[in-house]
């Protein structure tokens, strides 16, 4: 048995990345480096990062860009590709710093051995990380190479630009990128040069981010030839498939694998806990399975159902520890506060466990060579974590495992783990061939983590004023992200209570922003109702200046808001909500039908969004949509139900999620900032969708909606 | 085992299968045609589908057996004269794909519906799109490439 392999795929709980309370700027060095011919770039922030700190970090020192002799330029990193558009983005980046055609630029991404350890893709951090490092990388090239070009021609490269990959000077000087770099002895050439901290272009002057290039690779994506994960093929290569409990909390007591064994092509690995096995086809395999399925005893446990769980987490709280831990913050007097309001309110909002249901399910491919070296390529948010897990899983050097993450085919937050890599590298290194394993759509439901659930409790004063004197607001088990209330409010206490959660949970996308801006802006609402206000005018008073409330109220006039809506129809109702994380703000408003018989239409959707500096419009443009719509899903329909250690409803049929028919028709407006810098937007307006609708709800029928599903 | 006489994007195709196999997996694993995705297995997201006889149609529940003896069209067959079919080219300027998994299942029915409906409204659009999930849910991108490939064949008319 391997001793590292058990228990070796750890939940990931929450994303243990939130946002730094601070950023300082720093001194870039760029430092060059010669392919022999054509030029690499090294970029560093002085004191915080370099070829040790990626080492110890398990990175590769490697360059984060290259330029070929052919003129091309080739851009590392570490970040993935899930269908937000960062291939396309940092493409963009370097073309728009290195004044190159987009054509002309390729990105390999996530690949351990070849691409710097940027962190995970999660947290909108590309954005407004990466992309900076690349656009300095590229802007040190780029001074770097004018400054050969000119020194050929005794020219001051002050004058010297660069523009579709040709450096030209006023005093006629003329070069190809290409032609400087296979035409220069670069290791003479770089001989002590650096560049601190080179100058990107100012947002006004972009001639190519701030424009909706095409998506790189769609031409593969649409005639099929792309590979995801699932795609991926090698010499030899065998399909897995993997025993699976009956249910939660089930303990394999014994398996008798002889008729798995004596199918033909079957190989039959068990190390522990861990029974599967390969064949020469995924159906060979899945019989495989089966009959081990047959010959295995498990003892089975206890677990809770779905129909409990809010009882459930509030009565197994814990301390959590390190970036589980819960957390409280208080400002002033909360419980005098509540005694003195002109009215007060209470809220129990409650939030079920859903799932991210990435069409591509987890899948990886794994094969070693002779000498125990191993590489996986899998769809993982973390794959240098993830690489680390597949070292440690089987005792291995990081140095021995490559991890290559195609661009996969979803993600949202859903795919931090490497289980798929895990268990395909084993059962490769059992069969003695590569090993291609895709969970099925019921593994992946069942198997995979989940959207943390959340019980939120509120409670709240305003004074005779409507101004909001006390806020006391409680997350048990969702999350902290947007915890924070942005209203103004003298007296608060906000926490995150930490819970044994019965299901595996990790990170979704915007996180437990979604929960908590839910229970907030709803319950905005019903202050809003005791104040004796309407809603939007209720915010208006209690929030201060700044970009949340400019969203809000160019959502309100957008929307055509009208205080009480005395013209409306009695079927309808109305609903606006606000929110923001990650450096980016959102509003939406929403209109729904009453159908009379208690259900519901959401008849149209208005948002507006604000991310900085727009980078790629329609790129963005797609986010919002997909945003808006998925978060639809998670507040109308999605909720997984459990019970006896089984998942109820873990398939399409029975779990449904948005389709075509379900968009309403949407009104989105994009407040593009060019003063400020660009904010991260695959997450945020995700947020406001949920207690939008429930507003509206809340607005037809006087009955304030307290928990997700709506619908 | 059984052998099977499969006509895929024009080929005649010999496989010896498992008589129970699904299509899907025999196009992704005996004849590298991975276009087609799994999505779910039990036809419910439209990832695999294939052209059967020029019909849209869910590869992960389509027995061998079924699909013995018919025309059958994969993503990589699509493409015309060495081109791509207007929906392909639709979809790259519509930008109507995050992810992409979904995108074949996506442009095989897009391309059987025009063909059946050469004009169709947003209504017959999302009707018949209904059974593909996209869950990166780029659909009104996806609506204004069917849309604008109904306007490319059309131009090419």
């Amino acid at each position: 048995m391997t001793a590292h392999f058990d228990g070796a795929v750890e939940p990931e709980r929450y994303e243990f990345s939130e946002k730094p309370r601070y950023r300082f700027s720093v001194s870039r060095r760029a430092f060059l480096q010669s392919m022999g011919a054509g030029l690499a770039v090294l970029t560093f922030a002085e004191g915080v990062s370099g070829p040790e700190a990626w080492a110890q970090g398990g990175g590769t020192p490697t360059g984060r860009l290259e330029i070929g002799t052919d003129g091309t330029v080739t851009v590392f990193t570490g970040k993935v590709e899930v269908g937000q558009g960062s291939r396309t983005q940092i493409a963009m980046a370097a073309a728009e710093e290195l004044g190159v055609p987009l054509d002309d630029v390729r990105v390999v991404m996530s690949d351990t051995d070849r691409a710097p350890n940027d962190g995970g893709t999660f947290g909108s951090h590309t954005t407004p990380r990466t992309v900076p490092e690349v656009r300095e990388a590229a802007a040190a090239a780029r001074t770097i190479l004018i400054e050969l070009a000119c020194e050929r021609w005794d020219a001051d490269p002050a004058d010297g630009a660069i523009q579709d990959g040709v450096i030209r000077h006023p005093g006629g000087g003329e070069i190809t990128l290409a032609e400087l770099a296979s035409d220069t002895d670069m290791d003479e050439a770089l001989a002590g040069r650096s560049v601190e901290s080179p100058a990107v272009t100012a947002v006004a002057d972009w001639r190519v981010l701030g424009e909706s290039a095409p998506k790189a690779d769609a031409e593969a994506i649409v005639t099929g030839a792309h590979r995801y994960p699932s795609d991926v093929r090698r010499p030899g290569m065998r399909y897995g498939k993997v025993l699976r409990a009956p249910a939660y909390e089930a303990r394999l007591v014994d398996v008798d694998t002889a008729a798995a064994e004596a199918m033909e092509g079957v190989t039959v690995v068990r190390d522990g806990d861990f029974v599967g096995c390969a064949a020469p086809t995924t159906r060979q395999a899945q019989r495989a399975v089966e009959a081990l399925a047959e010959g295995a005893e498990w003892e089975l446990g206890d677990h809770p159902s779905s129909a409990d769980l809010f009882e459930y987490l509030k009565a197994n709280t814990g301390s959590g520890g390190g970036r589980f831990s819960s957390q409280e913050d208080t400002e002033g007097d909360v419980a005098e506060a509540m005694e003195n309001g002109a009215a007060t309110v209470r809220g129990s909002y409650k939030v079920p466990y859903i799932q991210h249901a990435p069409m591509e399910p987890r899948a990886a491919a794994a094969e070693w060579d002779g000498e125990g070296r191993l590489t996986v390529w899998t769809g993982t948010q973390r794959p240098f974590d993830v690489r680390n897990d597949v070292a440690d899983a089987f005792g291995l050097q990081r140095g021995q495992v490559r991890l290559i993450m195609p661009d996969t085919g979803g993600g949202f937050g859903g795919k931090h783990t490497g289980d798929a890599a895990i268990e395909a590298a084993k059962l490769a290194q059992g069969a003695g061939h590569p090993v291609s394993l895709q969970w099925t759509r019921d593994e992946e439901f069942a198997w995979a983590y989940f959207r943390p659930a959340g019980l939120l409790e509120t409670a709240g004063a305003v004074d005779s004023d409507g101004r909001i004197t006390a806020w006391d607001f409680t997350n048990y088990n969702s999350g902290r992200a947007a915890l924070q209330s942005p209203y103004n409010t003298p007296n608060k206490r906000e926490r995150f209570q930490f819970c044994d959660s019965p299901l595996r949970e990790g990170s979704y996308r915007a996180l437990a922003a979604v929960a908590n801006a839910f229970a907030r802006e709803a319950f905005i609402d019903r202050l809003a109702a005791a104040a004796d206000m309407d809603p939007l005018a209720f915010r208006l008073l209690n929030l201060p200046n700044g970009r949340l409330r400019d969203v809000l109220e160019a959502a309100a006039e957008r929307f055509g808001w009208s205080a009480g809506w005395p013209d409306a129809p009695a079927d309808r109702g109305y609903g606006i909500a606000c929110g923001t994380e990650k450096g980016s703000y959102v509003a939406t408003a929403a209109e729904i039908a009453l159908d009379g018989d208690g259900g519901f239409e959401v008849e149209r959707l208005c948002v507006v969004f604000e991310c900085g500096a727009v980078q790629h419009p329609r790129n963005l443009r797609a986010q919002i949509e997909g945003c808006v719509i998925m978060g639809l899903g998670a507040a109308l329909t999605e909720e997984i139900h459990f019970e006896d250690g089984k998942i109820l409803n873990g398939r399409f049929n029975a779990y449904p999620v948005p389709r075509f028919r379900d968009t309403p028709p949407m009104d989105i407006e994009v407040l593009d900032r060019r003063d400020l810098p660009s904010a991260g937007a695959g997450e945020t307006p995700i947020i406001a969708v949920a207690p939008a609708i429930a507003n509206a709800l809340f607005q037809a029928t006087g009955e304030p909606r307290e928990k997700l599903p709506l619908a | 085992m059984t052998e099977f006489m499969l006509r895929i994007n024009g080929a005649d195709h010999t496989v010896t299968s498992d008589p129970d196999r699904s299509l899907l997996q025999t196009l992704r694993e005996d004849l590298d045609l991975t276009g087609a995705k799994y999505g779910c297995g039990e036809g419910a997201c439209r990832s695999c589908t294939v052209l059967l006889d020029g019909r849209p149609t869910a590869a992960c529940v389509t027995p061998l057996s079924r699909a013995e003896g018919r025309e059958i069209v994969t993503i990589e067959g699509l493409g015309e004269d060495g081109g791509l079919h207007p929906v392909q080219q639709a979809f790259i300027d519509e930008h109507a794909m995050q992810c992409g998994y979904c995108v074949p299942g996506m442009i095989l029915t897009a391309a059987a519906l025009l063909r059946d409906n050469p004009d169709p409204d947003p209504e017959a659009i999302v009707s018949g799109m209904n059974g593909n999930i996209c869950r990166c849910c780029n659909y009104p991108n996806i609506v204004r490439a069917v849309e604008r490939a109904a306007a490319l064949r059309h131009a090419e008319a």
